[in-house]
């Protein structure tokens, strides 16, 4: 396979993904990573749980970080124009890309304008989902990541598998021997004898990074906000290395989701507080840093803004599933999913996984692949992940329309225009048991025909089911049928009479 | 037609007609304004508490005794050379035998990488959260002269630069200026999920908590050290 | 006070004991229990995988069906969800979808009377104790649409806090869902048996006899785990355990 296979999700149609029962078979059998990331979810789902309860306004708080988002996708269109016109003032230049293509062109040409071959860049969900370093790579840029997790995801030619930590299917150890084995080829290496304390594996990252910090004359970020009032972004980091990307540079790119637009300053007050404590559970995270266009004298001389679509739009025009772009990327959800947990991030096959993922993909990139189609299936609807999500996001909601749109097709947006999908191909066996269903349960009379003919036959029974079946009864056994359906005893004990209730009703 | 028009016009399409809302009508701003109904001295020690928590050193001092302070602060660190914002009173490092660095429009990065502390003011501090704010203020200088330095001292004075929430602290600041929140120094939770401290920004972060008026008539309380 | 049962399809046709307990626990209470035998499925798989559209009529025979009662009680978490949540969120998508109110106004009486069994037992009766004697270590798995959409809250805890005989062991990671969810069982196998398995493991620590929980269908999959994994330990539905006294214990 080739580089683009292990760096990046982007090219699926060339390298198709596997659908994430399939994909998610793998991790359920790989004990280390099932280890590995229940020991991460499960130290991280507790201290959230403390953090969010510090605070006894969590629900109105919760509440209002929804309406914000609410209220500013639905006037979406006005406040874009008002973010560019402020950041534009405050000497920003503002371009807009319709899709992932563009955006590239767009980063590519404004690097190559600065005659630098190499970037630093901080963590960013948005650079990621369209690819930017393999686009930046083919015109001969190097990008740097700088943030530990995407450190140890470049170093290791490895896949995200988690919003706030990439690198979160990797241990300690498995660290450890990355950054012995890769640091030499991307600059300085790991010092002589490196443990695999975390404290010394963040010392390494320190000395790895900081040439390239000292040196770099390109940024490139993503945004968790922009505050379409004042044209001010804020990115939200730990490390540091945000900081660094964001004022030592001399020219700064932003590539941000058109749905990160907040109205105004204020409304920061509510995320600030919500963003930190759903995300990695502490009060505040260790640095924040805002900025408005440009300042003279301290930071970037040049700030370009590139605002993204990508699918958003696609998104917004989905009553139900444009509750997704209210999303803050705190990762909570994956944090407390039990399937994520089980699955692992690669599975989704996105840089978006987890519940979350299985509701943004889908709308983001379609549902035309065996993958995209199987995500909203990724899920038991147990509603873990809508109880955390700090702008009450309803998952749950989303993947079972979701679901709506892979069986029964209909009329959808795709690239801004109206396309009617046909349902999926695949389901014809489960739409048909669900129209039978349908038909016995409309009929009283069938269900109980139905069970006296499972009752009489019991003895028979296979123990282990044929074709889909299998499915079940490879792990579990199956109920045994009793010799009498509580309809039968009800009638038998109840009503000696032996009137019939059970004439056809209503159906 | 430009890409703008396309998206606008995708959002257009999205959400077809939109009955107009005011803003001020869009949200339930019934959360706290503030967590709990603190006195100002309060207010001061559940700084010191939340920044210590997240391994910040918190002293505290009078003003009388501020330069003394920090003197001993940067011996203890053994910094001979330190980064001086501006605007940073004088009288701040009058005590100290660090040699003072002022941050040149000219000096680059790798410039800074020498000093081995960095001595400023602060905007504004938040109780509940632990944080300070810099805004580039003369006493805090440019960002990068707090981010670079593996050691920073920020000087807080409390109670006039101590806000207990961060809805308050936004109302405090000027989102024209860039912003830096800080909350403990430099630390990542990328391993394990985890959180470590020390990583890219400063590894020590040291609060001084200086109290009262320029006046020296209050005693001082020498420091304590926290976490 | 007269209620109606929704047993649930699963019930009806698998677990005919359960709702023989859940008979004989409210009888015992004082109250009368009717069946409608015209009852068949919420509609709740339906719904889940996708088949919105087909799951309207069974919605809409539900109305018909239990309309007229006072309370209907089901002893399902989930079923009990699907009537109380989804069935109001349905008529919404009716509406968006430009077809007026006919679903909603038809689906809306039996939307705040139904209960599910132990919410009617705690908050309608106002029972914690009823009677019952159960002498063996239990240990009360909490279900996912029970705990998160009904809000049922330590109501289960309650009730069998109160039932003499019976010891309640803590189960670790109570809150995690146990992986049956549906068809899911059936569409994400692996994951679904590694959430069983875990499950199964989690009550099996507590050293508890009987895994307890409010919808049988979880119990299916846990159940059907157990006796694969050779687990000592067997699934039995709260109402059988609330049903059971001295005079009448369980078997």
């Amino acid at each position: 396979m080739s580089r683009t296979s292990g760096g990046t999700f982007v090219g699926m149609p060339a390298f198709p993904m596997p659908a994430f029962p399939e994909a998610a078979r793998e991790a359920v059998g790989d004990a280390t990573l099932r280890a590995n990331l229940r020991h991460a979810t499960h130290t991280i789902r507790d201290k959230r749980a403390r953090a969010v309860a510090e605070l006894d306004d969590w629900e109105r708080l919760r509440e209002a970080g929804k309406q914000i988002k609410d209220h500013t996708l639905r006037h979406l269109g006005r406040y874009l124009e008002q973010l560019e016109e402020a950041v534009t003032a405050a000497g920003g230049t503002v371009h807009w890309a319709a899709d992932a293509d563009e955006a590239n062109r767009i980063v590519t040409g404004l690097v190559e304008a600065t005659g630098e071959r190499e970037v630093v860049k901080v963590k960013s969900m948005a650079t990621q989902e369209i690819g930017l370093n393999e686009a930046l790579e083919a015109a001969g840029i190097r990008a740097y990541e700088t943030d530990l997790a995407e450190l140890i995801v470049q170093l290791g030619d490895d896949r995200p598998s988690h919003i706030l930590v990439p690198a979160i299917h990797r241990n300690r150890a498995e660290i450890r021997d990355i950054f012995r084995s890769e640091m030499a080829r991307w600059g300085r290496p790991a010092p002589e004898g490196l443990t695999d304390t975390p404290a010394e594996l963040a010392e390494a990252a320190r000395l790895h990074l900081r040439e390239k910090f000292l040196r770099a004359k390109v940024g490139i970020s993503g945004a968790n906000f922009m505050v379409a009032e004042t044209g001010t972004l804020v990115v939200v980091e730990s490390e540091g290395n945000g900081r660094m990307c964001l004022t030592l540079p001399e020219t700064l790119i932003s590539v941000v989701g058109i749905e990160k637009t907040v109205p105004a300053w204020r409304d920061l007050e509510v995320f600030l507080q919500t963003l930190p404590r759903s995300s990695t559970a502490e009060r505040m995270n260790p640095y924040t840093s805002t900025w408005t266009g440009t300042t003279d004298g301290d930071g970037p001389r040049a700030f370009h803004l590139v605002l993204l679509d990508n699918g958003r739009t696609d998104t917004l025009a989905d009553e139900v599933g444009r509750q997704a772009l209210r999303c803050i990327r705190c990762s909570a959800c994956l944090n407390v999913c039990p399937v994520y947990e089980r699955a692992g991030g690669h599975a989704y096959g996105s840089v978006y996984p987890g519940p979350i993922g299985a509701i943004l993909n889908p709308q983001l990139r379609g549902t035309a692949t065996a993958l995209d189609a199987s995500l909203p299936y990724a899920s038991s609807l147990c509603g873990a992940c809508y109880e955390v999500c700090p702008v009450a996001i309803d998952i749950p909601e989303v993947l079972v329309h979701l679901r709506e749109r892979v069986v029964q097709g209909g009329e959808f947006t795709r690239h801004g225009a109206k396309v009617t999908l046909r349902p999926a191909g695949g389901h014809a066996a489960e739409r048909a048991a669900m129209r039978a269903a349908g038909l016995v349960f409309a009929r009283p009379g069938l269900l109980r025909a139905g069970q006296r003919l499972a009752a009489r036959t019991r003895r028979a029974h296979p123990r282990k089911l044929p074709g889909p079946g299998r499915a079940w009864s490879a792990t579990r056994d199956l109920p045994t049928v009793p010799e009498e359906s509580f309809r039968d005893w009800w009638r038998r004990t109840r009503e000696r009479t032996g009137r019939t209730d059970d004439r056809e009703a209503g159906a | 037609m430009s890409s703008r028009e396309i998206i606008l016009g995708r959002i257009g399409r999205a959400l077809g007609p939109v009955p107009d809302e005011p803003y001020e009508a869009a949200v339930d701003r019934g959360y706290a304004d503030a967590h709990g109904d603190l006195t100002t001295g309060r207010t001061v020690d559940l700084l010191a508490e939340n920044l210590a928590d997240y391994r910040a050193l918190v002293h505290r001092a009078d003003h009388a005794r501020l330069p003394e302070v920090l003197a001993r602060l940067l011996a203890a660190r053994g910094a001979r050379t330190v980064l001086v914002p501006p605007g940073l009173p004088p009288n701040w490092l009058a005590d100290s035998g660090a040699v003072p660095v002022p941050d040149r429009a000219g000096s680059t990065p790798a410039q800074l990488d020498r000093a081995d502390s960095v001595v400023t003011g602060c905007a504004v501090a938040v109780a509940e959260t632990g944080t300070i704010v810099l805004d580039g203020s003369p006493d805090q200088g440019r960002r990068r002269i707090t981010l670079v330095p593996d050691h920073h001292i920020c000087v807080v004075r409390v109670p006039g630069q101590v806000v207990s929430s961060v809805p308050r602290a936004l109302r405090r600041l000027d989102p024209a200026r860039p912003l830096t929140w800080i909350s403990g120094p430099s630390a990542t939770s990328d391993i394990e999920l985890d959180r470590v401290e020390g990583v890219h920004g400063p590894r020590t972060l040291e609060v001084v908590l200086v109290e009262g008026a320029e006046s020296p008539d209050r005693a001082c309380a020498g420091t304590i050290t926290r976490g | 006070m007269r209620i109606a049962l929704f047993l649930t399809c699963v019930n009806d046709t698998l677990y005919p004991g359960t709702g023989r307990a859940v008979v004989k626990l409210l009888t015992r209470l004082g109250v009368d229990v009717d069946f409608p035998a015209a009852q068949t499925c919420c509609g709740q798989a339906h719904y889940n995988t996708g088949y919105r559209h087909q799951a309207e009529p069974l919605a809409r025979h539900f109305s018909d069906v239990f309309g007229a009662y006072e309370a209907v009680v089901t002893p399902s978490g989930s079923c009990g969800a699907m009537v109380r949540e989804l069935y109001p969120r349905m008529g919404e998508r009716a509406r968006a979808e430009g077809r007026g109110d006919t679903l909603a106004r038809t689906l809306a009486p039996v939307v705040p009377k139904t209960y599910e069994l132990t919410e009617f037992l705690v908050d309608v009766l106002g029972v914690t104790d009823v009677g019952a004697y159960f002498p063996h270590s239990v240990t009360y798995h909490p279900t996912c649409h029970g705990l998160r959409s009904l809000g049922l809250g330590d109501r289960p805890k309650r009730l069998l806090s109160a039932v003499r005989g019976l010891t309640l062991a803590e189960l670790p990671g109570a809150q995690e869902c146990c992986g049956f969810g549906g068809t899911f069982a059936v569409k994400n196998a692996d994951v679904s048996a590694a959430m069983g398995a875990d499950k199964v493991r989690g009550a099996e620590s507590t050293g508890a006899e009987v895994l307890c929980a409010a919808d049988n269908s979880c119990l299916m999959h846990l159940g059907g785990t157990m006796t694969r994994l050779r687990t000592r330990m067997r699934p039995v539905h709260i109402a059988e355990i609330l049903a059971a006294t001295q005079e009448e214990p369980w078997s």
